[in-house]
């Protein structure tokens, strides 16, 4: 600390906790000790508190508890003399304040202010709150939900970590410059707070940038209480993946300390509360960066490198904001040691992860490629290294300049490659990587893949002069950043021609049913190597995936292949091969080497796995999976509950409450995390029966899988299975499920006993 | 033979010191440094030359005698006087630790009363580390097997003192491998006695191995034993806010002045000295109230804990009485000069003894007893009061420098990242980085042979300037609070830019008051922290770190020197050549023997100059051998609060744009 930045932020802390408990005695009196109090669909309650103290807030009353202890943890002012230490005083100061602000969001919650409403403002991806019905509003907490849907790009390294930006810049300007700094390095930025009443979210807002959880921008409040959120965030992310358990505060604070690359910058002039929760920030190992002349701090140890950074923005050498912002952005990376990588790619707009869930709306649209009124598709093919010319890029056909405003056009993106440890089997590794990476694109917009592949150029992006022959420079440049140690060559055919764009989708089609044919010969059984993913293991030290031909990874991003290809461009990297050796067990899927490699790599925490089983020894997971499978004992079944369902299930838990058992990387018994196309595969908990041991599912799964779940129907010879299921618009507990189950005489009320 | 007679400016650097020499001097009383300068040293007996041990002797083995009359060498000789003073110093500290293991002890069984556990949690630590259960059980019981445990380290049957195990594991190794971890703590001392007996141990460097197995008893036996119970019994410091120098002592107030080194009854003095009815009572006196002081390590523990202010240091100790403004010295144990009597015959000043181990000719003697622990301490300020009336001519020199003490390494680690946060993680980055070039215990007396204070004042301000962070103990640590080194300020004034952006990062002094000399426990602990906290190597020995006793004189001084030599610590003893100048050989065998064998060495340099050029040599090479880079202030001094006075002296109109800062 400073003397100074010490005296603000205590008696920042000392104010915050008064008003806490002010607003407490009012909300007690008013509405009763009794009152519920919750954060959306987080297993979590208020978790900060939840971390810190163990302490479970579900009421009004609960919230005394929180801040007795805010109170405890308060201090005198340092005298202007002969001031005694103030560093420890000011970082259980910055907690208490933490405590206090997440005490009165909670209270906000019971009076129904949170999320604070924003009309006109539509976020992309937010935590959802139906009691708004659609009324602009900004997005208080993230849930559960997301938090476990971006761990697997925090755990990889794809988004490197977060920023939290609370105030308002220094321009409207500033602003933009800073947010699509953070964006082009894919750091997730969260606003808070105002600044003289302005805040960050307004200056955005007004420059029309999107925000929502799609484009890594989360608006959390306006006010710096809200601030909280991303705290909460960072805790929850030591309990989910950390395998932390709640009251290990020493424990979560390190962890985020090495694991949780988040900083805060401080934008504009900084009041006694925004010092008291940086103070807060502090403990986390999150340093804060100002744009604004304030002390620095300068020596290291609780955080990683400078606690404090000020950076005023006008001494800031350089021509434009944007450079001031890059300027400013790169130091609070270096100070928080974030290890970002960019790709440079050479498009006129800009470029990272951050605007892979960047929508163009039709009205926006300069030109469209698939869709209702053309058709798209992608193939990417393995082609000899004489018959490659690396970094040929061609545009065979009518260009965008020949299409009206809104048009559409066939297109055809075809990409040869070569490579001395090419492989064909890597060719769709390769060909889905189409997807994030021309969606990283700001203003273009892909979805889907081969021969159903659509994409969108916004005006803004074709005003800036993005043109067909970009998406060729996408590719080239991705392919060999990301993918250099199987690519050593590429070229690209971009096929907009009428006759050659036939010729070449007869061809890819041809491919796509080889490979087809190839997937589904590919078994378990066919090969002799599985492979490991420890990709998360940075933040479920004891977690281990074994990856097989016919079971996916349970975060739904890495298949055999994937893990295939991964281990040849990174050898010693997270994927590993396991020679599956001795088969011990052919219908639980317990094989020798499979257990040694889990145990070698679970540090021990597990002896045996099961590739088939949820009964027994089941696969562990880190907290990052699509779906959970539990058993329901009374129906003799199992349901799946997706993560994007916030529903109460026949388990009697939401997922939130669900994944606390699941996760961590502790193997439990009837409960597993799995990835959602494990549900289709032959050898989905086959030992214990199989898909028509599914007696409830999430209808969110029911609706975007309806055709693969079809053939699974089909397969196991029982049609109409599907309709069987109870989701949660049927049913959400047990006495309901069971008789919806006899009403429509599901399968598994007739087979073996599970247990 | 007498020697030059010294001015009051070179007996003393200390201001207030010098103004009341000068009065001693012109009212012709006789003090500690008058004496020094009348009684030539014996220049045998200080080169360690001298055996006494049987009455064969006493043999000076001096010119072209090198064996006594039992063949004895001078190594021989030189070792065992050596050797003696560890023990004697050892039994000092550990005897104090026993006394207060006993106190917890009447405490727990409600013998004692006026005594209550302050500080549960550190109960529980020494539990840990004794053995003790503690679940499910009350505090005075878990006290009572604790107080019981803490006895039985003084006597083990078996194994070995149990806080050897705070120490890095690489540190406890070399103990095991070289065989000097202590038994227990009298044994070493017992057996150190019976060694150096006549015609017994006579092999320099064996006898000095027992030195340091003794020693180690005393640093990580009876001292940190000392210094847990007085936490447990009367609170783990924290820092405070108070005042040292004789310019403390309140003209219109009764002033009684607490000296020696334990806290068991000077705490029921300070509870005695807040008692209305006693101030009433010095009110009837025509007094304004009580002001209660302290001097030596007294003064420490109760400024640590009570911000009691410091009267002064161990040669300080005949000035107090000189201002004429004292009632009463209350006196415990250790370093309490016989002069103070005759000193005191010539005021109203009364002496009093008050331990059973204690008595002075001509003090009165009111022994103290724990079970009426306050009511003896209330009955001593009565008496004080009582002599209030018969206050004569006062000189109360004018000089006092603030001071905030209280570092246990509890607070250190608390001051370092707070509850939720604490750890020496700072300290030891700021170190790594080069913030902190390294770190110097600088601890240990007076000597009225040395000139008061100078050496521990020259020695400071150098370290100061050059990045070093002081940790200090003892009578050192009241030279510097009286110097004003021990405020936070003095981190913005003489610090360098690198320890000053440490200072000011978390509020301290450059210089740290950590207690008592029995607290020197403290500093093993935390040189014991920081190596198992990681980036400074394995081991103490890792560290770049000195202890020095510039100015040392007592045979605890030697006790302390050895256990921290043991422990893997430089030290340098300064002021004079040392207690065994007439050996090469043990003179060898303590710097470069030692040093192949436990990593440490001791040496004896005199002049200040030497002794900060040897440190910072050996702090570098420290940090070389850690691969830390090189020691550059330049980088250093951007941090804190510099910018913001200008800004906020600005209309408020105008801070709003100049926040963010000057358009380039």
């Amino acid at each position: 600390m400073s003397r100074y930045i010490a005296t603000r932020a205590i008696r920042g802390s000392n104010a915050l906790v008064a008003e806490a408990e002010a607003l407490l005695k009012q909300a007690v009196e008013e509405k009763g000790a009794d009152t519920p109090v919750a954060f959306p669909n987080t297993a979590y309650f208020l978790p900060v508190t939840f971390g810190m103290l163990a302490h479970e807030v579900n009421t009004l009353g609960d919230l005394e508890f929180s801040l007795a202890h805010a109170k405890k943890l308060l201090h005198p002012l340092p005298e202007d003399n002969l001031w005694v230490p103030y560093l420890g005083e000011t970082l259980d100061s910055g907690m208490a304040t933490l405590l206090a602000a997440e005490a009165i969001e909670g209270v906000r919650f019971a009076y129904g202010e949170e999320p604070t409403l924003y009309p006109g403002l539509e976020l992309a991806g937010s935590t959802s709150y139906p009691q708004l019905n659609g009324t602009g509003h900004l997005n208080g907490p993230i849930d559960d939900i997301q938090l476990r849907s971006w761990g697997i790009q925090l755990v990889d390294g794809r988004m490197p970590g977060f920023a939290a930006l609370v105030g308002a810049a220094h321009s409207n300007e500033a602003a933009v410059a800073i947010v699509r700094e953070l964006q082009r390095r894919n750091i997730l930025t969260f606003l808070c707070g105002n600044t003289n009443g302005r805040s960050v979210i307004d200056q955005l807002h007004e420059e029309g940038v999107e925000m929502g959880y799609d484009t890594y921008i989360v608006p959390f409040g306006t006010d710096t209480i809200s601030a909280i959120y991303p705290l909460g965030f960072a805790t929850r992310s030591a309990l989910t993946f950390g395998g932390l358990k709640a009251g290990q505060w020493r424990d979560i604070l390190i962890y985020n300390k090495f694991r949780v690359f988040a900083f805060v910058l401080a934008l504009g002039e900084v009041d006694d509360l925004k010092y008291a929760a940086a103070a807060g920030a502090i403990s986390y190992g999150f340093p804060t960066i100002a744009d604004t002349v304030i002390p620095e701090i300068l020596p290291t140890g609780v955080t990683r490198y400078e606690h404090v950074i000020s950076m005023p923005w006008n001494e800031i050498e350089a021509e434009t904001e944007e450079e001031r912002a890059a300027k400013m952005v790169q130091r609070a990376i270096e100070v928080r040691g974030v290890k970002v990588k960019i790709t440079e790619v050479p498009v006129p707009v800009a470029y990272g992860s951050a605007f892979e869930g960047e929508v163009v709306r039709r009205a926006d649209m300069r030109a469209e490629f698939g869709g209702k009124n053309s058709r798209a598709f992608e193939y990417l093919l393995m082609a000899p290294m004489d018959e490659v010319e690396d970094g040929k890029i061609e545009l065979i056909g009518p260009g965008l300049d020949t299409l009206d405003e809104g048009g559409s056009m066939d297109l055809a993106l075809v990409v040869e490659v070569a490579g001395r440890k090419m492989q064909e089997d890597f060719e769709p590794v390769l060909e889905r990587q189409f997807h994030y990476f021309i969606n990283g694109a700001s203003g273009i917009q892909h979805i889907g893949q081969r021969d159903i592949t659509w994409i969108r150029i916004s005006k803004a992006a074709a005003e800036k002069g993005f043109d067909l022959k970009h998406f060729g420079d996408i590719l080239y440049a991705r392919f060999h950043a990301d993918f250099g140690a199987i690519v050593d060559k590429l070229q690209i055919k971009i096929i907009t021609d009428p006759d050659l764009h036939a010729e070449w989708l007869a061809k890819a089609r041809e491919a796509y049913d080889f490979r087809n044919r190839r997937l589904a010969d590919l078994t378990d059984d066919a090969v002799d190597t599985f492979y490991s993913c420890i990709l998360c293991q940075s933040f479920a030290p004891t977690h281990v995936c074994v990856v097989s031909p016919q079971r996916l990874g349970l975060c739904g991003a890495y298949n055999w292949l994937d893990c295939k290809a991964s281990y040849e461009i990174n050898p010693t990297g997270p994927n590993q091969p396991i020679q599956k050796g001795q088969c011990l067990d052919d219908d639980k899927g317990y094989f020798a080497g499979v257990n040694e490699y889990a145990k070698m790599a679970s540090q021990g925490t597990v002896e045996e796995v099961t590739m088939y089983s949820i009964m027994e020894n089941p696969m562990t997971a880190c907290g990052c999976f699509e779906c959970i499978v539990m058993v329901i004992p009374e129906a003799n079944g199992v349901m799946v509950v997706s993560r994007e369902d916030p529903s109460m299930t026949p388990a009697g838990m939401t997922f939130s409450t669900l994944a606390g058992i699941a996760g961590g990387g502790l193997q439990t018994p009837g409960i597993m995390g799995v990835g959602k196309f494990y549900l289709t595969s032959p050898k989905f908990v086959s030992a214990d029966g199989g898909f028509k041991r599914i007696v409830w599912m999430s209808s969110f799964l029911k609706e975007t899988m309806a055709e693969e779940f079809k053939q699974v129907a089909e397969r196991e010879g029982d049609p109409d299975l599907i309709a069987k299921i109870a989701d949660e618009t049927i049913c959400t507990d047990v006495e309901g499920l069971l008789a919806y189950l006899e009403s429509v005489g599901h399968p598994a009320l007739t087979m073996d006993m599970m247990f | 033979m007498a020697k030059k007679e010294r001015t009051p400016e070179e007996s003393s650097r200390d201001e207030a010191a010098i103004r009341l020499l000068e009065h001693a001097c012109a009212i012709e009383v006789e003090t500690a440094f008058t004496r020094a300068d009348a009684i030539a040293a014996c220049n045998i007996g200080s080169q360690g030359l001298c055996c006494k041990n049987c009455s064969m002797g006493p043999c000076r083995l001096v010119g072209k005698t090198v064996r006594g009359v039992c063949g004895a060498t001078i190594a021989t000789v030189a070792a065992r006087n050596f050797a003696r003073a560890v023990a004697a110093g050892a039994s000092a500290h550990s005897d104090h630790g026993r006394g207060l293991a006993y106190t917890l002890l009447e405490a727990a069984e409600g013998k004692a009363p006026d005594y209550v556990v302050r500080d549960p949690v550190k109960l529980n630590e020494m539990a840990r580390y004794l053995g003790v259960k503690t679940a499910d059980r009350s505090i005075e019981e878990i006290a009572k097997d604790v107080a019981l445990a803490s006895l039985t380290e003084f006597g083990k049957v078996e194994g070995t003192v149990s806080y050897l195990k705070r120490a890095p594991v690489k540190r406890q190794k070399i103990w095991q491998e070289q065989g000097i971890e202590p038994r227990s703590i009298d044994r070493e001392i017992v057996e150190m006695l019976h060694r150096t007996h006549i015609g017994n141990d006579q092999d320099a460097e064996h006898i000095l191995d027992q030195a340091l197995r003794c020693a180690l008893g005393d640093g990580w036996g009876g001292s940190m034993l000392a210094t847990d119970l007085s936490d447990v019994l009367f609170g783990t410091p924290a820092p405070v806010r108070s005042g040292a120098n004789l310019g403390i002592l309140n003209n219109n107030k009764v002033n009684i002045v607490v000296h020696g080194h334990e806290p068991t009854l000077s705490e029921m003095i300070v509870a005695a000295s807040l008692d209305p009815e006693l101030i009433e009572y010095a009110r009837s006196k025509g007094a304004d109230g009580i002001q209660l002081s302290g001097i030596c390590c007294t003064a420490n523990e109760t400024l640590m804990r009570q911000g009691v202010p410091l009267a002064g240091n161990f040669l300080q100790q005949e000035l107090a009485i000189l201002t004429g403004a004292v009632e009463a010295m209350v006196v415990d144990i250790q370093c309490i000069m016989q002069g103070i009597v005759p000193v005191a015959e010539r005021y109203h000043t009364e002496i009093i003894t008050t331990s059973p181990k204690v008595k002075i000719t001509g003090a009165t003697h009111i022994e103290f007893e724990e079970h009426r622990a306050l009511e003896i301490a209330k009955e001593i300020v009565r008496r004080a009061i009582d002599h209030f009336p018969e206050r004569g001519e006062m000189i109360v020199p004018d000089v006092q420098a603030s001071v905030v003490p209280g570092f246990s390494h509890e607070y250190i680690t608390y001051a370092l990242g707070g509850f939720y946060r604490g750890s020496l993680r700072p300290l030891n980055d700021a170190i790594a980085a080069g913030r902190i070039r390294g770190v110097v215990a600088n601890i240990g007396c007076n000597n009225a042979r040395v000139c008061h204070d100078e050496l521990f004042r020259y020695v400071a301000t150098e370290f100061l300037k050059n990045d070093v962070l002081l940790v200090e103990t003892g009578c050192g640590a009241i030279a510097s609070a009286k110097q004003g080194y021990m405020t936070p300020e003095a981190a913005l004034e003489v610090a360098g830019p690198g320890l000053r952006e440490v200072c000011e990062t978390v509020g301290i002094p450059p210089v740290l008051h950590l207690g008592s000399c029995v607290d020197n426990s403290r500093i093993l602990t935390v040189l014991a922290q920081m190596a198992t906290e990681g980036g400074l190597g394995q081991d103490i020995a890792d560290i770049p770190a000195v202890g020095m006793a510039p100015e040392w004189m007592s045979e605890k001084a030697i006790s302390i020197a050895t256990y921290c030599v043991a422990s893997g610590a430089y030290v340098i003893m300064g002021g004079s050549t040392g207690p065994v100048s007439g050996s090469e050989e043990v003179l060898h065998i303590l710097s470069e023997v030692w040093e192949s064998k436990i990593g440490g060495r001791l040496e004896f340099v005199v002049e200040g100059e030497e002794i900060v050029r040897r440190s910072l040599e050996h702090i570098d090479k420290k940090r070389a051998a850690l691969g830390l880079p090189e020691y550059d202030a330049s980088k250093w001094g951007k941090s804190g609060d510099w910018r913001m006075p200008e800004l906020l002296e600005l209309p408020f109109e105008k801070q709003i744009e100049a926040v963010y800062g000057v358009n380039r």
